[in-house]
């Protein structure tokens, strides 16, 4: 029997690579700034902040590390077999973006614990993001929805 | 210190749940009919608007093109295609509200293999694999 879609029509793609390079990059930066800690470390998390608000706000192909990407790697690695939406990515940076912002705050306001934990957690899923391909904003697209549909 | 612990711990926590879902992802499961046939989780068709497969019917719950919705997509479009009695419909969750409340859909793409009756009898979370597809459907005859 014929199979059928009723899914919505498609709109801006990226190469899931350059997304997953992009998380190699973050994760390393959240992984450097936890553990120079909310002084030193804030510096570090500044820089990952400004480039999740970049691919939240202006979309994925402002991210510094998209351009990186798109610039220097893409070109030795040839043309994706595959291309994914940039929704539910772009939802993604807007998730880690509030996890270093709360990150950023703790450490301003001089809660070390908060920063700790706001970090940990967008380190979680940006380590998720580069070791298994996994995007936690594409788990929780769905949820999210569900709630703001509410 | 305290920030290579916190590290250390973010790293366990990415394997352990990353390695539990790449264990995990695309099996089917058996959902168990309740005791009375009238609570056994159901789909009927004028809520899809489209016939059920005079066999079986595949009922794929996607949003906005995760790469895996596809890749599941594909795999099951074939599948149905060499089987004239198993149908596939592809429905879009996030416009679909409804259905995802109804059947408890967390993430995309989760897959329901419903019976002739249109009762769940397997659930596929993830991106769904050929075998256990196959399996599932082989099952329900």
């Amino acid at each position: 029997m014929s199979s059928t879609t009723q899914t919505a029509a498609r709109a801006e793609l990226i190469d899931p690579r350059g997304q997953r390079f992009a998380a190699v990059i973050t994760s390393g930066l959240l992984a450097a700034s936890i553990i120079l800690g909310p002084g030193a470390g804030l510096w570090v998390l500044v820089v990952q902040t400004l480039a999740f608000a970049a691919g939240s706000l202006l979309g994925l192909s402002s991210s510094p590390w998209g351009q990186i990407y798109r610039r220097a790697v893409r070109p030795r690695l040839g043309p994706p077999t595959e291309l994914e939406d940039a929704r539910p990515p772009r939802f993604a940076q807007s998730v880690g973006l509030g996890f270093a912002v709360v990150g950023l705050l703790g450490a301003v306001a001089g809660l070390p614990a908060l920063f700790y934990v706001a970090v940990g957690f967008a380190l979680v899923a940006a380590l998720l993001n580069a070791i298994f391909g996994f995007c936690l904003g594409c788990e929780i697209y769905l949820l999210g929805t569900r709630v703001l549909a509410r | 210190m305290t920030g290579l612990w916190v590290v250390l711990v973010a790293l366990g926590v990415a394997l352990v749940f990353g390695g539990y879902r790449a264990l995990t992802d695309g099996r089917a499961r058996p959902v168990r009919a309740a005791a009375k046939a009238d609570d056994t989780p159901r789909l009927h068709p004028a809520q899809v608007g489209e016939s059920l497969g005079s066999s079986a019917t595949f009922v794929q719950f996607s949003s906005s093109v995760c790469a895996p919705c596809r890749a599941t997509h594909t795999l099951l479009a074939e599948v149905t295609g060499a089987r004239p009695s198993v149908a596939h419909i592809d429905l879009n969750a996030e416009t679909r509200l409804d259905l995802v409340k109804q059947f408890g859909i967390t993430r995309t793409p989760t897959v329901l293999l419903l019976d002739r009756g249109g009762a769940v009898r397997h659930r596929i979370v993830g991106a769904a694999r050929r075998a256990e597809v196959l399996e599932a459907l082989e099952s329900m005859a």
